[in-house]
């Protein structure tokens, strides 16, 4: 009884974000056995991962745009200092307004991760776990897990240095993975819901000298991952570890999941 | 008695407080903290003036320990690696290396590392004249558009390297996040004409040398640790041409020269020197008429060498390859009049082949 309202409301709902942002498009991820690129501890993590459905794109700016609009609570100026520092969209020309001609395909950064959640969840979905998002992102054209293709490695790498002191680039310029993503490795770092987690010990405390999981990401980053060369994926595990999850940066956007089963 | 008595308390007190003696030779007066030296900072804190490379900050005259601010902003800047050739650098305030700190054994020295809110990147410093966990690294660790500080004591004189720790932090410094502290004896070192910083790293290109365009770095080359350029302050030609460094005859002038790496011993020699004194490690040992100088990535020399004839020198990595087809290249241009008895050149002509007829010995000649 009670999904017939539900999915009016979802169907209402997407359809107001279309109206400025086009509507996201999920596509499904089958599921399978992985083994992390981080370690827990020393050892390494294979996770069974359950199939789920992820955004085909990171969320643009101007669907978060369109998000803002209709919940004004989380426009810049009226956001809960709780919920977002100073950086929250700093760069947009107005609250509502990323003033930026390409913003129907530039992904959406500078938003907090409670911002991040918040618009997932307007789409009743949510963020991807980090074992969610390596699975997904570690699939090329052809292959489920090309994380060992150095000529890939080497091109995300560049990709992610070319960018130096620029805004991200527009979504679309690469082909797809196998699943049909887009756009997940080369343009910006991707908010992921157990950030605070991916150094279970991490005590959250950068002040305290010597913090065993602070210090794994500088002189011993050898010490976090399976494959220290992979060093793509270890400047995205830094940039994203060291975040709170008030923090915006301009390098840093998201895209949601939800269960593979739910309406598209 | 009464005094070797007082003099083994203040040892002992060196010993808990500060770094001290662990052995019986006594330490050269001045390069490590004593209570006596090492004191509470005194006066108002002093904010460093900090100077692009190849720049010095002048000889420290001061004689009590203070405290001093030292201001940082990491930025990611495009720049040019060679004429022609762009890349993405790390950096220290926009240059490669970053500035060179200069302060007193016995300072206290107040890091504060701003992130610049357009990079991308989260950075931090370790600075090798830090005795902590890190060298500073975990507890300056800033993400774009946030800052942090942390304070140490200078407790051992020397030439340090610093740079960035961030993972993968042998990516961050190939990108040139690094520079040096100079944390001088009390006394300060002996006075020279003039002083030089230069630094020198590696870049691990895509292109090949001296291949045009933006060039981005090559993980695999990295990873082999095989570099593109091997280059003296972040780029090929900082110190030649326009930009080489400058004296003159009869001046004694000193290069603080670090070694960023990430991977390479640098062999850092002077064509058509000696130097004259040395401090090889960047410590307080000291040696006299070296020709070439090993010095390890994230280690340092002080050089000095009294000028006697006029000429270009070349200021080399003496691994040959580097020198002549990496980049490892620098020039300091001494002026002045020549010095015939000190160097001279005698002839440069034809002789006969071996094994031809011996023609008169020229000699004994008598047309
Ligand atoms: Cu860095």
């Amino acid at each position: 009884m009670p999904r017939v309202p539900t999915i009016v409301l979802l169907t209402l709902l997407l359809a107001q974000v279309a109206c400025a942002g086009g509507a996201p498009r999920f596509v499904p991820v089958s599921g399978g056995r992985f083994v992390s690129s981080l370690l827990d501890g020393t050892r390494t993590v294979t996770v069974r991962v359950a199939p789920f459905a992820m955004m085909e794109e990171p969320v643009t700016e101007a669907q978060f745009a369109a998000f803002v609009r209709h919940h004004p609570r989380w426009q810049r100026g009226r956001i809960t200092p709780l919920f977002a520092g100073p950086q929250y969209l700093a760069g947009w020309r107005t609250p509502t307004d990323p003033g930026d001609a390409g913003a129907a395909r530039r992904p959406v950064t500078g938003v907090s991760w409670f911002a991040a959640r918040a618009y997932c969840d307007s789409l009743h979905a949510e963020l991807p776990n980090w074992y969610q998002w390596e699975y997904a992102a570690a699939a090329d054209a052809t292959h489920h897990d090309a994380r060992a293709d150095t000529a890939r490695r080497n091109a995300i790498l560049a990709a992610l240095m070319h960018a130096t002191g620029q805004r991200p680039g527009l979504i679309g310029r690469r082909p797809a993975n196998l699943y049909g993503l887009r756009d997940l490795n080369r343009l910006i770092w991707e908010w992921v819901g157990d950030v605070g987690a991916l150094f279970p010990e991490a005590d959250g405390d950068l002040g305290s000298a010597g913090s065993g999981s602070v210090l794994r990401l500088c002189g011993g980053a050898a010490l976090a991952f399976r494959d220290p060369s992979d060093y793509a994926l270890a400047e995205r595990v830094a940039a994203l570890s060291m975040l709170a999850p008030t923090d915006a940066s301009p390098f840093v956007g998201f895209r949601c999941v939800r269960n593979p089963g739910a309406n598209p | 008695m009464k005094r070797i008595l007082a003099t083994a308390i203040a040892l002992a007190l060196g010993a808990a407080g500060f770094a001290g003696s662990t052995h019986a030779s006594p330490l050269p007066a001045g390069w490590t903290c004593t209570p006596a030296l090492c004191g509470a900072p005194q006066g108002k804190p002093i904010v460093e003036h900090l100077l692009p490379p190849p720049e010095v900050p002048p000889p420290i005259t001061r004689r009590y320990p203070a405290t001093v601010i030292v201001n940082l902003e990491a930025k990611e800047v495009v720049g040019k690696l060679a004429d022609g050739v762009k890349y993405d650098f790390y950096t220290f305030d926009g240059t490669v290396p970053g500035p060179m700190i200069r302060v007193r054994v016995g300072d206290t020295v107040e890091i504060r590392l701003k992130n610049a809110h357009s990079d991308h990147m989260p950075h931090n410093i370790d600075l090798h004249a830090v005795m902590g966990v890190g060298g500073g690294a975990a507890n300056s660790i800033v993400i774009p558009g946030h800052e942090a500080a942390f304070a140490f004591k200078a407790l051992h004189a020397g030439l340090y390297v610093y740079h960035c720790a961030m993972a993968p932090a042998a990516v961050h410094i190939a990108n040139g996040m690094y520079g040096a502290i100079l944390v001088e004896p009390a006394d300060g070192l002996p006075k020279v004409d003039k002083e030089f910083y230069v630094m020198q790293g590696e870049f691990y290109t895509k292109g090949a040398y001296m291949q045009p365009g933006l060039q981005p770095l090559d993980m695999t080359k990295l990873l082999d640790e095989q570099p593109t350029y091997v280059v003296f302050n972040g780029r090929v030609g900082s110190l030649t041409g326009e930009h080489a460094l400058r004296a003159k005859e009869g001046q004694t002038v000193r290069f603080f020269f670090s070694n960023g790496g990430p991977n390479l011993t640098s062999s850092f020699h002077m064509i058509g020197g000696i130097w004259n004194t040395v401090w090889p490690w960047g410590g307080s040992n000291e040696d006299h008429n070296v020709q070439t100088i090993s010095v390890p990535p994230g280690g340092s020399t002080i050089a000095d060498m009294k000028l006697v004839v006029p000429g270009t020198f070349m200021l080399v990595d003496h691994a040959a390859v580097r020198m002549f087809n990496k980049g490892a290249l620098g020039q300091l241009v001494v002026s002045g009049p020549e010095q015939p008895d000190l160097y001279r050149r005698l002839w440069n002509k034809p002789f006969p082949p071996s094994g031809t007829s011996p023609a008169p010995a020229a000699a004994s000649s008598t047309h």
